[in-house]
Formats: structure tokens, C-alpha cells, sequence
């Protein structure tokens, strides 16, 4: 028996633009379980990257709840839960949103500044992060002087440092080559399989896909279909 | 601290941007060290000036004369201690490398008026008792390496002697002050000698300093002085020493004003720059600032970070351009003797620090607050477009 992670409940996003409301997810429930790899995918402008921000905790929605383990996320105030999201997620995007000016190691370092861990302890858990991706040595080196698939390890080991239970990936292979888009597959495949963390992943890729144990399909704010990888 | 190294790299993101304004902030500071200065150094006779002591002199200008048989009738004023007078003599003595300025005085009213001049008794009784005598303050005596019993020739510009070469003084004592603030950049000369070689005004003087009992009875003093000239051909106006030099100061010029005008000019367009400079930088990394409040900056954070960074950018121009003023200030002493000995002090300093911090916060705030207000999901999204 698996324990539920995620628990969406009837939530609905509605954007404002000018005088219009866009609706974006209507009514959407969705339970994930701890450990799941699950897949979120749909036409563009389908809902699946709002989804994913609400259950970030980058958004809120308009109506619904949204439980994150036991926490009640959509009742946090922003203050409340930029700490939370420093707790217990880490993001990966497709354009690895690194700061140019910081090496490797002080990308990954980032969401431990909120910690109280002394400088020499946050390095030595940047420096273990780099080494679960496999770029120990590139710890000194700044973004441009990565490869992109190197540049998205970086960014895979900054969204494990803090030891999160979830991480939301957004086409974390949009920008990749299909080599290097299977590396890091694998690489989010081994962090849900060995390391226990439960993946959302959004993909246009159905390749990608295929390394989730779940698949969801999203259309105009709904889901439609959910099927077993 | 641990958030230092974000700072910092912001700071130096773009180099070549980032050393162009700490530049310009650079030399706003520098300016602003060297022209506070002389702004101080000109104006700090007005602040120390007594407050016992009234000067009485022509009505119309500075440059007048009154004649010398006022000292009677005013020392005659109920409330009046202690009368003396002055001239300004002008000259030149050698290079002029540092002025100074002279004065012939009646050497023992001058210094009974003057306390805070101290000299040994030795040498106040040798300027008393010399025609030919001088003294000069600590500055000069310094600046010039002077000892008693030298010669010191002075070259005149205003008033020629009988012999229409150069006045010969000799010196008879040094002078300290009776603390810092007295000016010691001074020579006293004896008047009779130089009433008496004079080729023309003798008998004049450019005004009376005059020592009162009672310094609550000022105005009542002041007024009751004019009055005994009022409507003669040689009108007198009677003001507290402090305003005198302040009225002194301001026929030359109203240096604060220049000063604080120029400084204003430069610094409202340190400002504008600065403040484009800052917006333009944060604006540039929007989607940085999101990625911070992604894995937890709160939004405070973030606007505390802004805030410093351009607090780092204003201090790292201010201090720098303080340090190099400081370091000129000898140089400019000696370019501008009129002003003397101009100081970069302690008080100038802290002025110059706060300025930058009131930039650093006025041009801090709006991107502070526009990346505090940063919603995490537009930003990313336009990141991504």
C-alpha cells in the first residue's frame, strides 16, 4: 500500500487577462501517490504546466484545495509558502534557470542559503549533489562553460540539495538532444527509483513519457485519460 | 553574510556597466570631498568666531576705511571692555605658496581682545615694544620654516610704503592657538609702523573689534554704536563677530551655496544614472529573482537583497572617492592658497557616507520593490517565451 502525497480536490485556475477570465483547469481532482513517477501530458495551453506550478506551490488556485503530504497548501500565505517550497520541493525547468554568475556549486548551494547550515556544510552537501549527478568535477565551473544537458544536472542537483520528498519537472528535456534527453530521463528515473522521490514531470515527449510509471493527459483544463506506463 | 556572495556577483555581472557607474559614483564622491571641504575650511572662522566680541565696520563696504578716532568714542559705549582694530594688508610674501592673511593690529589691545592667541610673554612684550615688529600662528610658521628674529619682506599689492619697495617686518614671536579651531594661518603686524609708511589712508582703519561685558546686551551695544555715526561721511555697522565673517565670506561669494549647487547638480544626475543603471540591471534579471523565490526566497528576502546591492554599489564608489579627496587635500591647499589649510574631517567623512547610503536606498527601492512584487509564474513564463 502506497501512502498519497498529492491530493488535488476540485480545483479550478481562471487567469485574468484585460477584462477577460481564461480558464485554464476546471473542477480537477488528481491523488498521487508518494513515489510515483507520474507523467502530465496535453496539446499546449492544455493546463499541465499550471498544474504543476498550483502543486509547486508557485500558484494558487482559484478554487479547490491542494494537500501536499499534510500540509494544506493552497492555505498558506506566500510567505509561508516560499518556506514550504524550500522544504519540500525541487523544480527543474526545461531552460535550466541557472545564475549565470555563480559557479555549479553555488547554483546548487542556493536553496540552502534559507537554511541555518554554516557555509562549510553547505558546500560539502552541494559538493554530494553534484556527485549524485554525476558532476563532481564541474563544481567550479560557471553555466557557460557547461554543456546544456550539464547545465540541467546542475539544475537537477540544486532541486535535490535540500533534500525534498517531490520534484516537479517542467519538459525538463524540451531543450536537449535525444541522447542527452534519455541521460536525464534516466538520471530523474534513478532519483524516483533509488532515491524515493516522487517525480511530476510535464512532457510534450512521449519518450519521455515512457520513463514515468504514469501517464496523465490533460485537454482544455481537464483530465481526460489516465493510464498505467 | 551568506547571502555576500549573491551580492557581490550581482554587482559584477556586467563589469564593464558595473565600472562605469561605480566611476561615476567615484568621482561624484571625490567631488564631493573636495568641495565640502573648502566649503568648511572657508566658512569654520564663522563658526568659532566669539561671542563677545562685536566688529564695527563701514556701513557700505569692506574695502572702506573708518577713521582710527572712533576707538575713543566708542570705547566711551557703556558695556565696552576692550577695543582694538585691524587693517587687511594683502601682500605677497615669497612664492605665496600659502596664503595667509596679515593684519596690522595695535599689538597689545589686539591681543588682550584675542586670548586665544597664546604666546610667551617674552615674545607678546617684544611685538608691543618693536615698530618693525610681527608675529605669525603655528600654520605659517611651518609652512615658511620661520623662526623668531627672521626678516620677512612682504611685497605690496595694496598699500605702498614711502620707500615704494617692499615692507619689512621683523619677526618677534610665534603664536599657537588655544585649540584647534583657532586660526593660526595668520600674521599680526604693528599698526603704527604701517600707518606711518603708508603712502596714502593714514589714519584709517578697516574696523574695530570690540569686547563687551555683557554679551546679552549685543543689539543694545550694536545699535547704540551707529547711531553715534549715523549720517557722518563715515557710517558704521555693528554686527557680532560670527556675522561679520559670514558677510565677510559672502562678499567674496556665498561659497556654501556654490558649493551645495554643484554638488546638487552632480549628485541629481549620479541619481538619474545610477537609478537607470539599477533598473535596467534588475529588469535584466527577472527571471534570476524568480528562480530565487522558486526554491524559497521569501519575498522580503528578495527585496532586502536588491537594497544591498545597490548599497554596495553606492559605498564602493563613496569610499573610494573620499579616500583619493582626503589624499589631495595638500595639493589643494597649495593650488588655492586663499582657502588654507583645507581638511578632509571626520564629520565630512560620515556626511559622505550617509549620502551614499541615502542613494544607494533611493535608487535601491523601486527595482527593490518591483522584484519583491515579482509574480514567480509571469516571470518564468516570459523567461520561457
Amino acid at each position: 500500500m502506497s501512502d498519497t502525497l498529492i491530493e488535488v480536490s476540485n480545483v479550478s485556475k481562471i487567469y485574468q487577462r484585460g477584462k477577460m477570465d481564461v480558464p485554464v483547469l476546471e473542477s480537477l481532482n488528481l491523488t498521487v501517490d508518494q513515489g510515483d513517477f507520474l507523467a502530465l501530458m496535453g496539446p499546449s495551453g492544455s493546463g499541465k504546466t499550471t498544474l504543476l506550478n498550483l502543486i509547486g506551490g508557485l500558484d494558487v488556485p482559484t478554487s479547490g484545495s491542494i494537500r501536499i503530504g499534510s500540509e494544506n497548501i493552497d492555505q498558506l500565505s506566500q510567505g509561508q509558502l516560499a518556506t514550504w517550497r524550500s522544504r519540500n520541493v525541487g523544480f527543474v525547468f526545461q531552460f535550466y534557470n541557472l545564475l549565470p554568475v555563480l559557479t555549479a556549486s553555488k547554483n546548487v548551494e542556493l536553496p540552502l542559503l534559507l537554511t541555518g547550515l554554516s557555509g562549510k556544510e553547505r558546500k560539502k552537501r552541494a559538493q554530494a549533489a553534484l556527485s549524485v549527478v554525476g558532476l563532481e568535477d564541474r563544481a567550479n565551473h560557471r553555466p557557460a562553460e557547461l554543456s546544456g544537458g550539464q547545465e540541467q544536472r546542475v539544475a537537477i542537483a540544486r532541486a535535490i540539495v535540500s533534500d525534498p520528498e517531490l520534484l516537479v519537472c517542467d519538459e525538463p528535456t524540451g531543450d536537449l538532444d535525444r541522447t542527452t534527453a534519455d541521460e536525464i530521463l534516466e538520471l530523474i528515473q534513478l532519483l524516483n527509483k533509488d532515491y524515493g522521490k516522487t517525480v511530476l514531470m510535464v512532457t510534450h515527449d512521449p519518450k519521455a513519457a515512457d520513463h514515468a510509471s504514469h501517464s496523465l493527459h490533460l485537454d482544455k483544463g481537464r483530465l481526460i485519460e489516465a493510464q498505467p506506463a | 553574510m551568506k547571502f555576500s556572495g549573491l551580492i557581490w556577483a550581482a554587482v559584477y555581472r556586467k563589469p564593464i556597466r558595473s565600472s562605469l557607474t561605480l566611476g561615476s559614483l567615484f568621482v561624484a564622491f571625490l567631488l564631493f570631498g573636495l568641495l565640502h571641504s573648502v566649503s568648511v575650511a572657508f566658512t569654520q572662522g564663522v563658526d568659532f568666531a566669539g561671542v563677545d566680541r562685536l566688529i564695527v565696520a563701514p556701513k557700505y563696504s569692506i574695502i572702506d576705511d573708518i577713521p582710527l578716532n572712533y576707538q575713543r568714542r566708542i570705547a566711551g559705549v557703556d558695556g565696552v571692555e576692550l577695543i582694538a582694530y585691524r587693517s587687511w594688508f594683502g601682500g605677497t610674501y615669497q612664492n605665496n605658496k600659502q596664503f595667509f592673511s596679515r593684519w596690522p593690529v595695535p599689538p597689545k589691545e589686539f591681543l588682550d581682545i584675542y586670548p586665544e592667541f597664546i604666546i610667551a610673554d617674552e615674545q607678546r612684550e617684544a611685538f608691543i615694544s618693536t615698530r618693525t615688529g610681527a608675529i605669525v600662528g603655528r600654520d605659517v610658521a611651518t609652512a615658511f620654516d620661520l623662526k623668531v628674529g627672521d626678516r620677512m619682506p612682504l611685497i605690496p599689492n595694496i598699500w605702498m610704503n614711502k620707500d615704494n619697495g617692499p615692507w619689512v617686518f621683523d619677526l618677534v614671536g610665534i603664536f599657537d592657538g588655544a585649540d584647534e579651531s583657532v586660526d593660526t594661518n595668520q600674521m599680526f603686524m604693528s599698526y603704527d609702523f604701517f600707518d606711518e609708511y603708508r603712502t596714502q589712508s593714514q589714519g584709517g582703519v578697516g574696523t574695530f573689534v570690540v569686547r563687551i561685558t555683557d554679551p546679552d546686551r549685543t543689539a543694545a551695544i550694536a545699535a547704540e554704536i551707529d547711531a553715534m555715526f549715523a549720517n557722518s561721511s563715515d557710517e558704521t555697522k555693528t554686527t557680532t563677530e560670527k556675522a561679520y565673517n559670514q558677510m565677510f565670506a559672502n562678499q567674496l561669494g556665498d561659497i556654501g551655496f556654490i558649493m551645495t549647487g554643484i554638488l546638487s547638480a552632480v549628485f541629481f544626475t549620479i541619481l538619474l544614472l545610477t537609478g537607470n543603471t539599477m533598473a535596467q540591471a534588475i529588469r535584466e534579471r527577472i527571471p534570476e529573482l524568480a528562480i530565487l523565490k522558486t526554491v524559497g526566497f521569501s519575498n522580503v528576502t528578495v527585496l532586502i537583497l536588491v537594497l544591498c546591492e545597490s548599497l554596495l554599489i553606492a559605498l564602493l564608489g563613496c569610499i573610494p572617492g573620499l579616500l583619493v579627496a582626503s589624499m589631495l587635500m595638500p595639493a589643494l591647499s597649495g593650488a588655492v592658497p586663499f582657502f588654507g589649510d583645507v581638511q578632509m574631517t571626520p564629520l565630512i567623512y560620515i556626511q559622505g557616507i550617509l549620502l551614499a547610503l541615502a542613494l544607494g536606498v533611493i535608487v535601491g527601492l523601486p527595482p527593490a520593490v518591483r522584484a519583491m512584487k515579482l509574480n514567480i509564474v509571469d516571470a518564468l513564463g516570459e523567461h520561457a517565451a
